[in-house]
């Protein structure tokens, strides 16, 4: 009996003295594991993460069928794995071997719609308007063959941005500046020796320029060499009530083209013209005919008419209508899991306060910056852990459901998936620890929930993706507050070559790691304000 | 003690000195008007309007876009004004003195929402004479701008008896906050990330902030998920459903 009375025998591996960091962080890591609300609480928010990510997959289907198999076609997929739109009309012979193709170019026109919106794909397109986009191409190009996606090579003409050299779709390089004309022709050319191709450009087709020597890996013998057009579809941006919205319409690109000159070993008597159509959807249509363009020779001229792309993918492009989804359209219960987070984790500071046991755990761990950094720790790991759980499920499963019932979900390399699940998970752990430094800050729960979630982080990102605020105010709400985190959830690169509304939640403003940096900053900043307010306050 | 003044006025009166004698309140209604004033001048001065154009943007609406964060303090007013009491104990004896648990959660509803409605008229008035300096043709005599100014002060109450039912019914101010922040604010995030536009509607229509701001609109009305006054409906709805939980959990659980 007596001996439950006396007290512990002190262990030899707790050395009298002020604690450690380490028994610090156990003392905190039992205070949240033995509260079976907080554990509850972050299993519901990892719960919520999945359940509203996966339930929300069909609602993602966005044509108003049951099915996906209705209305979206694969892209094609190009060279290095992304999704890509190889559409575009070719006058095409093969080539075998080195050798070299030489085109001067006089004109470069363009039609397109005059009501972008109106007409849906595979529909009658009356009026039109003359007058090129500032990306329509045309040009010659050698090609992997004629299949969408293949590898190519091209100089190009275009009607905003002068003269390019681009291949395998996220290559441009920019050659002499300045529109074809008459008066101001552009002669193009294009040299295989292997697997490199070489583009020069020319305004007298005397003294030429080297624009950039493209590495095309595994090009056959045989290429197909010829003159291409494309033109992608207009892009109209309208501010209207509720926010702005974007609109396309079809367009189509007409060049003009002489002296054209092939040298090496090339096949066929003449031109053969035909379509390359890999944009995942239906050619628009026109006077009744699919609109597929045009090859027209005429005396020592050649004109050809093609509309469509030959350009990456990125979400919702002007160019590729079906093609929205992203892998991280799988995480729209993110918000859901965060605020059952933000919640736990400012309770975890300010829980302390309620009861005064804040006074008995200084006693035991006198070190403001040691017990600070201890509660840090536990929940930052604690939300990292889960995050990376419920994401880590999220993310892979949903893609699987979408793609199962048809629906295109633009492909990412298993790197930046990797960047998605990882770095969402330190978004949320960071968030955490923002919301317990403001707990510590503010040592009121309701206050510091309302701080985290309001002014921090979620209604920032609401009003900067959803709501009607005008373009500027909404980019300067995802650079300048907390929201910038969720940068971390950009997986399709902007291409400056594609004109299309690079827009939240696809795109921010910030770079996933710069956005992600602006979050780890005001945590910091949260965290140093805690530490000094909890030296110079009493409990 | 006085026999002659009845029950529910003592504790209408015990209440509203509870309200009275803390600073956090008063504090409180300050900041919703000062924040919501704030915010919406700062929405409409980043608007701009190219003189002689016609404006795309519901001026009305813009001018009271700080409605948006200032429901997010009423929230806390609200929720802390009863998760408090059961964060100290102070609710053994506050239902001590006053056991008749729904004439406690009426009291509580009245003192907390009457003050809110006092600080949603001076918000939302502020807020449309800060937009009327910045931003063209936005008229008080307008029945559509008036309808939408009443409208948002009803929005304020209702946000405010929501967060006091959802607080009863979970009895944490943390957690009662994360409830109702998350109620308001996740619909429309969710709403955006579906892009099938059947779904996107049907959600917003459920959405007590979306449907219930809906209310703000004086332009493009048919374009809405629901109409005005129908929308705040919704919100009504939500508060209702809220009210009765919370008046369930105090009936029939131990404090």
């Amino acid at each position: 009996m007596t001996a439950t009375l006396l007290p512990p025998p002190v262990s030899s591996t707790q050395p009298p003295g002020p604690p450690g960091f380490g028994r610090a962080l156990r003392a905190e890591w039992t205070k949240f594991r033995t509260l079976r609300g907080w554990i509850i609480a972050v299993l519901v928010g990892l719960a919520l993460i999945d359940a509203v990510g996966l339930l929300l997959v069909r609602g993602s289907i966005g044509c108003g069928t049951a099915s996906g198999k209705a209305c979206y076609q694969p892209l094609p997929t190009g060279p290095d794995g992304e999704a890509v739109t190889d559409a575009f009309y070719f006058a095409h012979r093969t080539l075998t071997g080195d050798g070299t193709i030489t085109a001067r170019m006089t004109d470069l026109t363009g039609r397109y719609s005059s009501h972008p919106g109106q007409v849906a794909a595979g529909q009658e397109d009356s009026g039109e308007t003359v007058g090129t986009q500032p990306w329509s191409k045309a040009g010659i190009l050698i090609k992997d063959g004629l299949t969408p996606g293949s590898a190519y090579a091209a100089m190009t003409a275009t009607g905003g941005h002068g003269t390019r050299m681009q291949w395998n779709f996220t290559h441009d390089a920019a050659g002499l500046p300045g529109p074809v004309t008459g008066s101001s022709p552009r002669w193009l050319r294009l040299t295989r020796s292997g697997d490199t191709v070489t583009g020069y450009d020319s305004s007298d087709g005397v003294t030429w320029a080297k624009v950039a020597t493209a590495r095309l890996t595994g090009l056959p013998a045989t290429v197909q060499v010829g003159l291409f057009a494309t033109s992608p579809g207009v892009l109209v941006l309208t501010e209207s009530f509720g926010g702005s919205s974007a609109t396309g319409g079809p367009s189509t690109a007409t060049g003009t083209f002489d002296h054209v000159a092939l040298s090496g070993t090339v096949g066929g008597a003449d031109w053969a013209g035909g379509a390359v159509n890999g944009d995942g959807r239906p050619a628009p249509l026109r006077d009744g005919r699919p609109l597929v363009g045009s090859y027209r020779p005429s005396g020592g001229q050649i004109t050809v008419t093609g509309s469509g792309d030959i350009a990456p993918a990125v979400p919702a492009a002007s160019t590729s209508p079906g093609a929205t989804a992203t892998i991280g359209d799988h995480l729209a219960g993110i918000f859901l899991g965060l605020v059952v987070l933000i919640v736990v984790a400012a309770m975890f500071a300010t829980a302390e306060y309620r009861r005064g046991l804040i006074r008995i755990t200084l006693a035991a761990i006198p070190s403001r910056g040691r017990l600070l950094a201890a509660k840090a720790t536990v929940i930052g790991a604690v939300t990292f852990a889960a995050g990376l759980v419920a994401v880590g499920v999220a993310v892979p499963v949903g893609v699987r459901i979408s793609r199962d019932s048809g629906f295109y979900v633009l492909p990412v390399s298993g790197a930046i998936e990797a960047r998605l699940i990882v770095g969402t998970a330190l978004v949320l752990a960071v968030c955490s620890v923002l919301a317990l430094a403001v707990g510590v800050i503010l040592r009121r729960g309701a206050a510091a929930v309302a701080a985290v979630v309001v002014v921090g982080i979620v209604l920032p990102y609401l009003l900067g993706t959803a709501a009607g605020l005008p373009d500027s105010a909404r980019e300067w709400l995802l650079r300048v507050t907390p929201a910038a985190g969720f940068a971390i959830g950009q997986t399709i690169p902007r291409y400056a070559q594609v004109t299309a509304r690079y827009d939240a939640p696809a795109y921010f403003p910030l770079g996933p790691w710069a956005g992600f940096a602006v979050l780890c900053g005001y945590a910091t900043v949260a965290l140093a304000i805690a530490y000094l307010l909890l030296r110079r306050r009493d409990a | 003690m006085n026999a002659a003044v009845p029950a529910l006025g003592r504790a209408l009166r015990a209440e509203w000195t509870k309200q009275r004698t803390v600073a956090g309140p008063a504090w409180l209604l300050a900041v919703v008007v000062v924040l919501t004033i704030a915010v919406s001048a700062a929405a409409a001065a980043t608007f701009h309007c190219r003189p002689g154009t016609e404006c795309p943007v519901d001026t009305a609406r813009l001018s009271l876009t700080g409605v948006q964060v200032g429901q997010a303090v009423v929230a806390v007013l609200a929720a802390t004004a009863v998760g408090a009491e059961y964060g100290t104990g102070l609710i053994r004896v506050t239902l001590t003195a006053v056991p008749g648990r729904l004439t406690l959660l009426a009291t509580k509803a009245v003192t907390v929402t009457v003050p809110v409605l006092v600080a949603a008229a001076g918000a939302v008035l502020g807020s449309l004479q800060v937009g009327r300096l910045l931003l063209p043709r936005l008229s008080l005599a307008d029945g559509q701008v008036l309808r939408a100014a009443g409208g948002s002060v009803l929005y304020l109450a209702l946000i405010a008896l929501l967060t006091v039912g959802v607080a009863a019914a979970v009895r944490d101010t943390a957690a009662a906050l994360g409830v109702v922040l998350g109620l308001l604010y996740l619909f429309p995030i969710v709403s955006a990330a579906v892009s099938n536009p059947h779904w996107q509607r049907r959600l917003d229509q459920l959405s007590p902030m979306k449907s219930g701001l809906a209310i703000q609109a004086t332009t493009n009305l048919p374009d809405l998920p629901l109409a005005p006054w129908p929308g705040l409906g919704v919100l009504a709805a939500w508060t209702a459903a809220a009210l009765l939980a919370g008046a369930l959990v105090l009936r029939f659980r131990d404090a």
